[in-house]
């Protein structure tokens, strides 16, 4: 088993990035290497290309200093090394132990699977950990930080001697998070090396031994401990400019409720999801929804951009009740920024200038007798390209062409451009780096401070914490408290997310 | 962009010359000589005005029905209903046809146009209907619906509208209700002409119009159109209208410039056809143009094989099945024609 893996001079030519360039990268047996970089800057790919899931197109890997090629992560981990998506590939009704075991079933002589035998050994794995699950539960029972652990066993029972976690907090709550800490310490003393991909900056600085920085598919800093880094170093290195990390806004909202929703309550085959909602926003008012997510954020966020009709309950937008479908909430001006830009934000196959007017796309400013003013639109597309900073060779692009922070500003672009007066905004900074991010946050703050009402839903506590003047924290589907920004703290709100209210 | 272009046309290119190279091989296991066959289609098919000019009639119904195909598809239906919509329409062109309205040709013309595509397009609207409310799967009900089609406008050629005669065949339908000729003494008349135009309309119409954008944003991506606050349903629901419609007015072309009558059964299948023509164009309306004309030279083709050999003209359908069965499976043409690939990562 290696003791040191190392890459050297890897390059990865695309099209029309070089993703990868010339870069030097190692890790070691017991320590905790943190990967910082924007989106785009390569972090992924040099790891998929550790993971022997992209071939490099110059370059060598050296195990223990032998050069070793790996065709497919099969030989990847054959020489100890795995890796742990961001999305968990488990099949959430198998147990713990099948789905660790898959691939590598230990078998009786008669070559028959003994699970009696399987569990036994997971078990004894998760207990060498104490991973605190159980080997024969059905992972759909498990918890999103279990169901982790479970992949992380799942690269241990292969043998895995590095470990590259894909952005593994993304997913978790604070708590979570911690107890993750402490696991990567569990492993990190007993030898095992551990690459971990994020941009956030925090938790590099909480568990990281060391860091390296990509920044444009360049290696900036290679190996560098952190001893008295700061944070803001960090993403100055990360960006190549000195960027605002925690934007923020002391405009206080004042006047009589703008938005609000009264007692909504949906059900989805026949679970209800949103149970008896109800809050209001003042003008110049951000109202941070906090929660773990699949805790009815999602429904909540379709129901009030109406995209789907409430069992019951009511909305009004100053005096007037608000009702009906997508359209006609754009029309009355309540803005939808969606979750997931890929599923309900942009049409990737299309150009950036269609994107940007999507929706909007029967304004009298972008129609000429009837048909499309393909001019006019791609001169608007134009000025919002540089209002927004919006990186692409053309408004004509292709928007999957694009990084994904520079897909998510033709999003915020075209909504925030329109004037909203309610804003419904959902993890508006997922998978976008702190460029981005810095610039996001303040688009969605400057509509606060022209007086308008916004809905920040996020499961990124720092972004709830920053920007939300009152934060409401969402559990199974109903919101179980309201509070003044400055009346709580992080782990309390980290507590009622995971319905810790009762025994808080 | 316009490498894109270039890059999307290298499929279906390869596919066509792999279809005609594999249809030629099964055609020389079989015993027969896939040159002389090719050859013979190309000199029938080409080798004359009068060849050219049959040709071109065939490619009409081909053009129109794979138009009518892809306008669905791009709204992600499967509108495998188009043959049906083609005979509904085709037996509406023939009664208004049939009918001395008192008035002048043209207007006759456009009335039996306009009948036929509305009621071609009321047999889609039904189909796009059952699927935005009920779920039910495009697929089957428009295979089924077919068969309803179908058998109904044959059952009213053969018994309430028969005209004299052996023939399961309506009446002749008036002079004035008949598309000119282009040329005298050539088979050609004004449908190819229509047939082209409606092609470049649907391209407008894809591509300049609030309601084509619309389309075309249903089908890459519903859940990014429905947020826009574009309504699926009724986009789906209109695709399918234009899509029947398109399809009725194959069928009124056809009757109107070559059958003069409805006939029952007359459509060898036009309307499947045009999934292989859509497929061969890679769903583009102007490509269209030019997939329907290579069809419709391969289909008059055949027509000369059974004349001057002894070649079953069922070949001619293998090559065309093989370019749909190639066109839909561009990544086994890459692993065919590696070289492809690099042209293809190039373009983007």
């Amino acid at each position: 088993m290696p003791k040191c893996v190392e890459m050297r001079g890897i390059v990865k030519q695309y099209p029309l990035v070089r993703a990868v360039d010339h870069v030097d990268f190692s890790v070691h047996c017991g320590e905790i290497h943190s990967l910082l970089g924007e989106n785009g800057a390569g972090k992924t790919c040099l790891m998929r290309i550790l993971y022997g899931m992209t071939m490099p197109d110059e370059g060598r890997i050296l195990i223990d200093g032998k050069e070793t090629v790996f065709h497919s992560p099969k030989d990847a981990i054959k020489n100890g090394i795995g890796m742990v998506h961001q999305h968990f590939l488990l099949s959430p009704v198998m147990t713990v132990t099948e789905n660790i075991i898959v691939g590598k079933e230990p078998v009786t002589e008669h070559h028959l699977l003994d699970m009696d035998d399987a569990c036994g050994k997971v078990q004894k794995l998760i207990d060498t950990y104490h991973f605190g699950i159980d080997a024969r539960a059905k992972v759909q029972s498990l918890s999103v930080g279990e169901q982790q652990r479970v992949e992380i066993l799942k690269a241990i029972w292969r043998g895995a001697q590095i470990l590259i976690l894909d952005e593994p907090t993304a997913v978790l709550t604070p708590q979570e998070v911690d107890e993750l800490f402490l696991i990567m310490r569990r492993l990190k003393a007993a030898g095992t090396g551990i690459v971990i991909i994020t941009h956030k900056l925090k938790e590099t600085l909480a568990i990281a031994d060391t860091i390296s920085v990509l920044r444009s598919g360049k290696m900036i800093r290679h190996r560098q401990s952190l001893g008295g880094v700061t944070m803001e170093e960090l993403a100055t290195m990360m960006v190549g400019r000195e960027v605002e990390l925690n934007v923020h806004s002391d405009k206080k909202p004042s006047g009589k409720p703008y938005f609000s929703v009264k007692h909504c309550t949906l059900s989805d085959h026949g679970i209800q999801v949103l149970k008896d909602i109800s809050f209001s926003i003042r003008r110049g008012e951000i109202l941070g929804i906090a929660g773990v997510e699949g805790n009815g954020q999602s429904e909540l966020a379709e129901v009030l951009t109406g995209l789907r009709k409430p069992d019951r309950g009511e909305m009004y937008k100053g005096e007037e009740r608000v009702e009906g479908d997508a359209k006609t909430m754009i029309h009355k001006k309540i803005g939808h920024i969606p979750e997931d830009r890929l599923v309900r934000g942009l049409i990737t196959e299309m150009s950036v200038a269609t994107n940007i007017i999507l929706g909007y796309h029967d304004d009298r400013r972008f129609v000429r007798h009837g048909f499309l003013d393909g001019k006019a639109i791609v001169a608007y597309a134009n000025t919002m390209i540089d209002e927004y900073q919006i990186k692409t060779p053309n408004a004509r692009a292709r928007v999957s062409s694009l990084s994904g922070g520079n897909q998510q500003k033709i999003v915020v672009a075209r909504v925030i451009s329109q004037d909203p007066d309610v804003l419904v905004v959902c993890q508006p900074t997922r998978g976008v780096d702190v460029g981005a991010m810095e610039y996001i946050h303040h688009r969605i703050l400057d509509l606060k401070e022209r007086g308008k009402a916004v809905v920040l839903i996020s499961a990124d506590l720092d972004e709830v914490m920053n920007l939300s003047d009152r934060i409401a924290v969402m559990y199974e589907g109903r919101i179980v408290a309201i509070k003044d920004k400055d009346d709580v703290t992080f782990d309390e709100l980290g507590l009622l997310m995971t319905g810790g209210a009762d025994h808080a | 962009m316009h490498k894109g272009v270039a890059g999307s046309l290298v499929v279906p290119i390869a596919s066509f010359f792999l279809a005609i190279v594999v249809s030629g091989l099964i055609m020389a296991v079989c015993g027969y000589n896939p040159f002389s066959a090719y050859g013979i289609i190309i000199e029938g098919a080409l080798g004359s005005f009068r060849g050219i000019g049959n040709s071109l009639v065939q490619a009409t119904p081909l053009i129109i029905t794979g138009l009518a195909y892809m306008i669905a598809k791009k709204a992600t239906m499967i509108n495998l209903g188009v043959e049906g919509q083609l005979y509904i329409g085709a037996m509406a062109a023939a009664l208004v046809g049939m009918t001395d309205l008192h008035v002048s040709s043209a207007m006759h013309i456009i009335l039996a146009i306009a009948a036929a595509m509305m009621i071609g397009g009321l047999a889609g609207l039904f189909i796009g209907y059952l699927k935005v409310q009920f779920g039910s799967n495009e697929v089957i009900t428009t295979t089924m619906t077919n068969f309803i089609l179908i058998n109904f406008t044959s059952y009213l050629a053969n018994y309430p509208l028969k005209a004299e005669g052996a023939t399961a065949q309506t009446k002749r339908m008036l002079d004035s209700a008949l598309l000119p000729k282009i040329v005298a003494g050539s088979q050609l008349t004004w449908a190819f002409v229509i047939a082209v135009a409606c092609a470049f309309v649907v391209k407008v119409f894809i591509d300049r119009t609030k309601v084509g954008l619309e389309i075309k944003c249903v089908g890459l991506n519903l859940p990014a159109s429905e947020t826009a606050g574009i309504s699926v349903k009724r986009v789906m629901m209109l695709a399918m209208f234009l899509s029947g419609a398109v399809a009725g007015l194959a069928g009124a072309l056809q009757v109107m410039s070559v059958n003069r009558r409805f006939v029952a059964g007359f459509s060898p299948g036009y309307g499947f056809s045009g999934i292989s023509v859509a497929a061969l164009a890679n769903d583009s309306a102007l490509g269209i143009i030019l997939s329907g004309i290579i069809f419709g030279v391969l289909k008059n083709g055949a027509n000369y094989l059974n004349m001057s050999s002894r070649i079953p003209t069922e070949f001619v359908s293998i090559v065309q099945a093989f370019v749909v069965i190639f066109v839909s499976a561009p990544l086994l043409i890459e692993d065919i024609f590696p070289f492809l690939r690099r042209t293809k990562e190039a373009s983007k």
